[in-house]
């Protein structure tokens, strides 16, 4: 029997995680409303010492793991290069002067991903709550400044979609190599904000066609992602490529988890990295085994020839709009709960009632309001 | 076009912003560069291994040929070299 445990063991021993996210803090000082970071990040536990991650960091290159890390630490940077990290770091620009720009190149980081929430001043820090345009702009200069490839990225939703024109012809001013124009995926912040962020299909078709044009026009060449906003999809996307196949993100508190957004799932627990390796929490925890393979799947899902493209969808979306983590993502067209996703999307086609919900922003005291 | 301007004795390297390396635990080179990565054949990444800004691509052909114990092999070396080349994996310094 042991014998036989251990074969089935190694034969679904599962790859290497390729992609490592590690969430070093939830102190942002923007306050987006459309941020994926869960509602009760202010009651989170204490943050991770630095010879945390650094030990994170060296059990998930022990185990394969290979190229794209979030990181604000220059120690922390130094330490993923030499393991062989492509590092990636993600973020606000606030707080990133030219020294330590500067300190991050010696260091070793890759390239620098910073985000913008528009292209005019007003709506970037009306939509971050923040003053920080002027801010970004001045960070933008120094990346390029130092030789990194330079990443924009700029979540859309409805009240900047109709700008993706202007936001392209900004990241071309400031010599960006790539722009991620990545609608708005609706978790966290951008969960509670849904109605007022879903744009409508007109918007998003708007926004594809400006998108087309910029890429035609000849010039620099910046290459520009569109992610497409799910809700207006008919089959979901390959979400994680497959909860715990590839991804690992390990959160402020030490949280390791298969995706960024999977702490919302019922009934599950992850471990803690203060309290097991990386290569058990990969390997053998329950957290991350349970959405592996197909066996968890139900109809329509478990039966259907693309569930080994798109592995059922999005775990997160399924539960936030069904209620069960297990069922398709209602994204789907063959999922019985389609229809949750085609009304939200009639709604945000129907003309608006003048009076709206406000916004709810991405902030310790509403977080602490939500989740007391 | 940078392709239309690669000739043998172009000295091609890896692209700013991409990152070369071995992974033994896929048992492949692969091509890490912003937002993603490229797992690579045996014979694009021993391309891959020898642009280094220095070699030609001519002496790159022949070392590939030396190493490999083959020959007639610049044209594939050559076409391979062009799609990386446009696909930004490679800089040709003028």
């Amino acid at each position: 029997m042991a014998a036989n445990t251990s074969v089935i063991a190694s034969a679904s021993r599962p790859g290497p995680p390729l992609w490592l996210l590690l969430e070093l803090t939830y102190r942002c000082p923007l306050h987006c409303v459309f941020c994926y970071n869960p509602l009760d990040f202010a009651r989170q536990g204490p943050e991770l010492a630095t010879s945390d991650w650094i030990r994170v960091l060296r059990e998930a290159r022990a185990l394969g793991a290979v190229p794209l890390t979030r990181d604000d630490l220059e120690s922390i940077v130094a330490e993923a290069h030499r393991l062989g990290f492509y590092v990636n770091l993600i973020t606000s620009g606030v707080g990133l002067t030219e020294e330590r720009i500067r300190a991050l190149k010696e260091a070793g980081l890759d390239h620098i991903q910073l985000s913008f929430q528009d292209s005019s001043r007003k709506m970037n820090d009306f939509l971050s709550s923040t003053r920080t345009f002027d801010l970004k702009s001045k960070v933008a200069a120094l990346i390029k400044k130092y030789g990194y490839p330079m990443v924009l990225n700029v979540v859309l939703h409805r009240l900047n979609i109709d700008h993706v024109e202007e936001i392209l012809g900004m990241a071309d001013r400031l010599g960006a190599d790539y722009v991620e124009l990545a609608n708005t995926q609706f978790y966290g912040w951008a969960w509670q904000n849904r109605e007022q962020l879903m744009p409508s299909r007109q918007q998003v078709e708007r926004a594809e066609a400006a998108t087309r044009r910029f890429r035609e026009r000849e010039g620099r060449p910046m290459r520009i992602f569109f992610v497409v906003p799910d809700y207006f999809e008919r089959r979901p996307k390959a979400c994680m490529n497959g909860l715990g196949s590839i991804f690992l993100t390990v959160t402020p508190d030490g949280t390791a988890l298969p995706c960024h957004a999977a702490r919302m799932l019922p009934g599950l627990t992850f471990p803690n990295v203060r309290e097991a390796s990386i290569e058990s929490i990969w390997v053998d925890s329950a957290g991350f085994n349970e959405f592996r393979g197909d066996a968890w799947m139900k109809e329509p899902c478990r039966s259907c020839p693309e569930k080994t493209r798109d592995f059922g969808g999005c775990r997160c979306q399924a539960y936030l709009l069904t209620g069960d983590a297990a069922n398709a993502d209602p994204v789907c067209d063959r999922s019985a709960h389609h229809h949750l996703v085609e009304a939200v999307v009639t709604r945000a086609d129907a003309p608006r009632n003048p009076v709206e919900k406000p916004l709810i922003f991405r902030s310790p005291r509403n977080s602490t309001m939500l989740y007391p | 076009m940078s392709a239309g301007a690669l000739s043998a004795a172009s000295r091609p390297a890896i692209g700013v912003g991409f990152r070369l390396q071995w992974e033994p635990v896929q048992n492949a080179h692969v091509l890490l560069y912003p937002e993603g990565m490229i797992k690579l054949n045996a014979s694009a990444g021993e391309i891959l291994k020898r642009c280094n800004g220095e070699a030609t691509i001519g002496e790159i052909t022949a070392d590939l040929e030396r190493a490999f114990s083959t020959t007639g092999i610049a044209g594939d070396v050559m076409s391979f070299i062009s799609m990386a080349a446009e696909k930004k994996w490679l800089q040709i310094p003028a």
